[in-house]
């Protein structure tokens, strides 16, 4: 466990829906959550999800934080954005579900193996490095995410596809190499530079 | 006409609903001389469309006939149907209201006996029953109605219905060239009492109103309890006539949502409670009603009433808001789909018929009012000083069942009352 996390359970302990609001994007609005299921059974995947959102949202205000934070629920959040549409107290769900996923891995405490998690490293890592996505070689690290073997039985499948962009104009397989990124690469290292200084300094002021 | 009747001590009441005649008669018993107007070709509004009351279960035609020869026997009041306000300007005390009277093209020669109805052959949605059944182009808007005089729909004409209604009346009482006319009258208080209408229920798009033929709202499934309803007292399904002996309402249906009503509208679940009882009474221990729910909000002595239906192991509870509805081709049946919250279970329910119970608006449009009137959020008139003299009684003023409207009803009368009270200086 992180230190930030530590730092965490001391500052809240006993009301993980104050830590929630003051830490999760759009934490604020779990306390107008009504209990009315329209958000789970509205979820395409909810069949999948361990504790539904408007279980997630009980659950932070009974205290559950280990329950909530230590969770693959949220990480199933694909952003269809039907419950945001139906909920009837308009609460921005995909974005909480977003911000408790961000927030448990923040703290270091998010599930390490959910496939979720490590393809949004994964996509992250690749955008900010040159601030544009090398598509390429996104997606053969997606085929091999999970083993060699599965990577290259799934190339294989995805080759009648590839081949495709490539005759439409879609697919440069030389950018496996030659990745040129976007003109104000420095900039954008600037600018995620600077709001990861002002989140850890947030993070801080809280953990303090 | 009217003017005559008129002074600046006069009362007008807009609407003639159970809140309208409740502030109308209450008014008229004190000695106040009181106009009553009435859109439709008859007063009783939505209560006359209901089949029973609840929490007591009583028919609601009762209480009508009661109020009907209270307004028989009142030489205070006049009633004036198919007429609506269209304008009204000046000041507490002292107001001028514009009245539109539509045509009713059958005069009071009118006999009631039907011959008229029997010779037209055009037919339109009965607003009655919500469109769920037609009727003549000449007729009676239903059974009760007061006055108890039949109506041309104006479709008819200047076509050879119009001439055969015309033809069969043995009284002379078709006037085919009655015309619109507009007067002014003089008035010192208005009570605004126009009452409400169903949400619109095809725009709550996942529950299929509009695209599911079992899926009906409360009001009409109401409307095939009467023995001269749609389905002639019978409770069947609009698809194909089966019997719905299974039968799941949901609550919430456009209230207490941001993306439709905000407020709730607080008859709903007494309502959907008192439908359950239709089941039993229908189909005995065959019939079943399953409530999905937020949270029941039977208030006060209404409890009882809920605790009563709970007992009924017939009826089944369902704490969640449904989040869609699908349709099982095959057997024609509604499938409810959602997540309970006693336990975050995931259902799939098959029932027969699907009944939403429909949230309550006002219905004049807060633009359509032809006078600036103070509304709240969700467009029911306030309380505020700046109406002047004008009082919303009933439903144009909240959310109400109908004791809650009547008592609302009396209030707005005492209001008003008391304005035309000082202008006669009988106040200081």
């Amino acid at each position: 466990m992180s230190d930030l996390n530590t730092a965490m359970v001391e500052k809240y302990r006993n009301s993980f829906l104050k830590e929630v609001e003051a830490n999760v994007e759009e934490g604020e609005w779990v306390k107008m959550c009504m209990q009315c299921g329209v958000c789970s059974g509205s979820c395409p995947l909810g069949p999948y999800w361990e504790h539904p959102p408007q279980e997630i949202f009980m659950m932070i205000r009974a205290g559950e934080r280990d329950e909530v934070l230590k969770s693959t629920s949220m990480w199933m959040c694909t952003s269809c954005y039907n419950c945001i549409v139906r909920c009837p107290r308009e609460l921005p769900i995909t974005h909480i579900m977003h911000g408790l996923a961000h927030y448990a891995e923040r703290l270091g405490i998010a599930p390490r193996q959910n496939p979720t998690r490590k393809f949004a490293l994964m996509f992250w890592d690749n955008l900010s490095k040159t601030g544009r996505v090398n598509e390429p070689v996104l997606g053969v690290g997606l085929y091999f995410m999970n083993g060699i073997k599965e990577g290259i039985r799934t190339a294989l499948r995805m080759a009648p596809v590839g081949l495709g962009m490539l005759r439409t104009k879609r697919f440069n397989p030389f950018a496996f190499l030659f990745h040129r990124g976007c003109k104000g690469k420095k900039d954008i290292h600037k600018i995620i530079r600077k709001a990861r200084e002002l989140e850890l300094a947030k993070a801080a002021k809280f953990g303090g | 006409m009217s003017d005559a009747v008129a002074t600046s001590q006069s009362i007008l009441v807009v609407g003639g609903g159970i809140s309208g005649i409740t502030a109308a008669l209450e008014a008229a018993e004190c000695g106040k001389q009181v106009v009553l107007v009435e859109k439709n070709p008859s007063i009783g509004g939505r209560v006359s469309q209901l089949y029973k009351y609840f929490p007591k279960l009583c028919y609601p035609s009762c209480g009508l006939e009661i109020n009907l020869r209270r307004i028989r026997a009142n030489r205070n009041l006049r009633l004036m149907t198919q007429t609506e306000l269209v304008g009204l300007s000046g000041t507490p005390g002292d107001y001028t209201a514009t009245l539109r009277i539509a045509p009713r093209y059958v005069n009071d020669n009118c006999t009631g006996c039907g011959a008229c109805a029997e010779a037209v052959q055009a037919e339109f949605d009965d607003e009655y029953n919500y469109g769920m059944k037609k009727r003549k182009g000449a007729y009676l808007p239903f059974n009760m109605a007061y006055p108890p005089r039949y109506v041309l729909d104006p479709r008819i004409l200047g076509t050879e219905d119009a001439e055969r209604a015309k033809a069969a009346c043995k009284y002379g009482a078709i006037d085919l060239d009655m015309q619109e006319r507009t007067v002014d009258l003089h008035v010192g208080a208005v009570i605004w009492a126009t009452g409400w209408r169903p949400y619109d229920a095809a725009r709550i798009q996942p529950y299929g109103y509009d695209r599911f033929a079992n899926v009906i709202t409360s009001v009409e499934f109401e409307r095939m309890m009467d023995p001269f309803g749609p389905t002639g007292g019978k409770l069947l399904r609009p698809s194909d006539g089966k019997p719905a002996k299974d039968v799941a309402f949901i609550q919430c249906a456009g209230s207490r949502d941001r993306n439709h009503l905000k407020h709730c509208s607080r008859i709903c679940c007494m309502a959907s409670l008192k439908q359950s009882t239709y089941l039993r009474e229908q189909f005995g221990d065959e019939g079943r009603a399953t409530i999905y729910y937020i949270d029941i909000r039977a208030i006060d002595r209404l409890e009882d009433f809920y605790a009563r239906v709970k007992a009924d192991e017939n009826v089944r509870f369902v704490k969640s808001k449904v989040a869609s509805i699908t349709e099982d081709k095959q057997t024609g049946n509604v499938i409810l789909n959602g997540v309970d919250t006693e336990g975050y279970h995931r259902y799939s329910n098959p029932h027969d018929l699907c009944v939403l119970a429909i949230g309550m608006e006002p219905s004049v449009d807060r633009s359509a009012f032809p006078v600036e009137v103070a509304v709240d959020q969700n467009g029911f008139i306030e309380a505020a000083p700046e109406n002047g003299a004008i009082f919303a009684a009933g439903c144009s003023s909240d959310a109400l069942d109908v004791n809650r409207s009547v008592q609302s009803a009396t209030a707005a009368a005492l209001r008003a009352i008391q304005v035309v009270n000082r202008v006669a200086g009988v106040e200081g």
